[in-house]
């Protein structure tokens, strides 16, 4: 069983400094990166199905400025087997129709069953890129899954999506693209067994020319979307917090959402 | 502001920031709810360390031809700082695994490594160090034991005394005099004898101040029979070889000292945002929040000098004894500084054993007392700076 998974290194989430340059793109110096939270949910449900299998290979595939290797270590460290990083000066201020370009190039000099993503990330927050790296590539797209049940022997996987209503049940012939959900199963912290064997594990670099793309189909050039304006958010209004007992506390909260009609 | 610029040794790895967490993870959820009872019963945490083998904590220190894990000494004290940060009997474990194999590590054959390290790196062995005895503690050259060749082995005669985990371990490191006659520095040698066997005996366990679950031993041997082969380097080494070892050792003990500074700041902090007097949280009275900002300042030197401490020794550095014994002395000094004043932030409740600090601060203590005191530390830094008279 080989399966790439796609991660994509994010201002972390918990420094809540992220913030963009005077270009009007994401500041990535402004706060340390990590490995984009439901990327290690989809990375999480690739190792327990190689485990589950007994074998099998999991390659993780970035397209990140040039520190990413520094930020796949953690990734490396969950137990995937290597790393495909894919970096360029020429990417800088890509779009998502770009990096799909770039990453489907990248898949298409990998042997692989199956393809996870995360089913959006943290920074961006568009969850349109793997749909596009599996349109590249004519790959089935199996989205917002809640279960993954490959069957290898048949060639084939199955796929719980969840649906407003509860889920569907989608299932394509191998290879694929999934976009992986949270219901996934929460990811495992690296064990120090896991972190130690990290530093014998590869990451390799490729450049555009090595994928075979010009640099000018890709990047800020080429993008087709251009930040025109940017501003925070509205400030919250003031928070009432609830104390007591869980009974006067429920009351309290259903008179508060009776109130303003939402219930 | 931390730029691509700025050099990689005033920033933890990846690696070194996930081994971290990882040790933090298991201390605060595994660890910290035991470390009352530890101190109240006085028992060794069996389960601890099981738990501490299972997640490969000990294996650390050793290499991975071995089944170790290949750890720099910084990895080491990440670890050993955490876990000590929940329970200091606990760091002490892999402390004294750590302490208790560098002889071996330093200076073995490739036959010993490979006879005693696998079973060291998976915890299913614990290994002591015993050098001090009733009367040679700071004068550590003026050990009695005795080493006696009887043809293809050794008979081994003496006590040692505070010998940390002594009772519980498999194998111990034993310095001992093989020549009486020669130097002041090349009278000892220094053997791994596996327990029990034949004129061993563990003949005290000394009641503590504080890391009360760390059985603290007085062991007697009485003709211990011990084959050449299980001498570590050679004869009249000893000396040599303990000073090695507590070049890289005495980072150990820093680490655990900086870890219980941190855990009694971050109970005092706790305890000050939630603990109101006079309509406010005293956290909010300058005199306490000048304890807690000048605690804050001593733990985290104290940890910084630690850190480049174990880069400066890992590199190699010519000067280690003096990182080393730098390290210990403000650590030391720094953990027993910050738990007397987190009782103090705690007040009443800082002096029962509702709360953690008490415990911090008597375990605090033996930080400034073992593997050297800190006057022991004064005069290797010393020493260091003022070169031999002559």
């Amino acid at each position: 069983m080989r399966i790439v998974v796609l991660v994509k290194p994010v201002p972390d989430p918990a420094s809540a400094g992220e913030r963009l340059g005077p270009d009007d793109r994401l500041d990535r110096t402004a706060v340390p990166a990590v490995v984009n939270g439901n990327d290690e949910y989809a990375l999480e449900a690739a190792l327990k199905l190689v485990e589950a299998a007994g074998e099998g290979e999991i390659t993780l595939l970035a397209m990140a400025p040039a520190n990413a290797p520094e930020t796949m270590r953690k990734a490396l460290a969950m137990g995937a087997h290597r790393g495909v990083h894919v970096t360029d000066t020429a990417l800088a201020g890509s779009c998502a129709v770009s990096t799909a370009t770039v990453l489907a190039a990248a898949l298409r000099d990998l042997e692989f069953d199956m393809v996870f993503a995360g089913i959006d990330s943290s920074d961006g927050v568009g969850g349109v890129v793997p749909a596009a790296v599996a349109a590249h590539l004519g790959l089935p797209y199996l989205s917002y899954a809640a279960r993954i049940e490959p069957d290898m022997t048949a060639g084939t996987v199955r796929v719980r999506r969840i649906s407003a209503t509860g889920y569907d049940l989608l299932e394509a012939p191998l290879p694929v693209v999934i976009g992986g959900t949270q219901a996934l199963g929460e990811p495992r912290y690296p064990s120090l067994k896991g972190i130690m064997a990290a530093r014998g594990k590869e990451i390799v670099t490729r450049s555009l020319a090595d994928l075979g793309l010009e640099g000018s189909a890709v990047g800020a050039a080429a993008a087709t979307t251009t930040v025109l304006d940017s501003r925070m958010p509205p400030a919250r209004g003031a928070t009432e917090v609830v104390r007591g007992s869980a009974a006067d506390g429920a009351a309290r909260i259903v008179e508060f959402l009776t109130e303003r009609r939402i219930i | 502001m931390v730029t691509a610029s700025t050099p990689p040794t005033y920033r933890l790895t990846e690696e070194q920031t996930l081994l971290r967490d990882a040790v933090r993870v298991i201390a605060d959820e595994r660890v910290a709810p035991r470390a009352a009872e530890i101190d109240r019963t006085g028992a060794f945490p069996e389960d601890l360390r099981g738990l501490l083998a299972a997640q490969d904590i000990l294996a650390l220190p050793f290499p991975v031809e071995h089944g170790g894990l290949g750890g720099e000494l910084l990895s080491l004290c990440l670890a050993i700082e955490q876990l000590s940060r929940a329970c200091a009997t606990t760091g002490l474990i892999l402390a004294v695994q750590e302490l208790g194999s560098l002889p071996l590590l330093l200076a073995g054959t490739a036959e010993q490594q490979a006879r005693w390290v696998p079973r060291l790196a998976s915890g299913e062995q614990l290994i002591a160090f015993a050098l001090t005895e009733a009367d040679a503690g700071s004068d550590v050259a003026a050990i009695r034991t005795r080493a006696v060749r009887d043809g293809g082995d050794y008979l081994i005669t003496g006590s040692k005394r505070f010998i940390s985990q002594g009772s519980v371990a498999d194998l111990i490191t034993v310095f001992a005099v093989t020549d009486p006659d020669a130097s002041r520095h090349g009278r000892m040698s220094c053997f791994v004898v596996e327990v029990p066997t034949d004129g061993f005996a563990v003949t005290r366990i000394e009641h503590k101040m504080g890391l009360r679950g760390s059985p603290t031993a007085e062991l007697a041997f009485d003709g211990v029979r011990v084959p050449a082969a299980n001498r570590i380097g050679a004869e009249g080494d000893g000396f040599d070889l303990a000073m090695r070892t507590f070049d890289r050792s005495r980072p150990g003990i820093a680490a655990q000292a900086v870890g219980i500074a941190q855990g009694a700041l971050e109970a005092a902090t706790a305890y000050a945002r939630d603990r109101r007097q006079f309509g406010k949280r005293i956290g909010d009275f300058q005199m306490v929040a000048a304890l807690l900002a000048d605690m804050d300042a001593a733990t985290e030197a104290a940890r910084q000098l630690l850190y480049t401490a174990c880069v400066e020794i890992d590199a190699g550095a010519p000067d280690a004894s003096r990182w080393s014994a730098l390290c210990k002395l403000v650590a030391g000094d720094a953990a027993m500084r910050v738990t007397t004043d987190a009782v103090q932030v705690l007040g009443g409740y800082g002096y029962i054993d509702e709360f953690p600090v008490e415990r911090m601060m008597r375990d605090a203590k033996i930080t400034q007392l073992y593997e050297g005191t800190q006057q022991i530390q004064r005069l290797v830094v010393a020493r260091a700076l003022l070169g031999k008279d002559g």
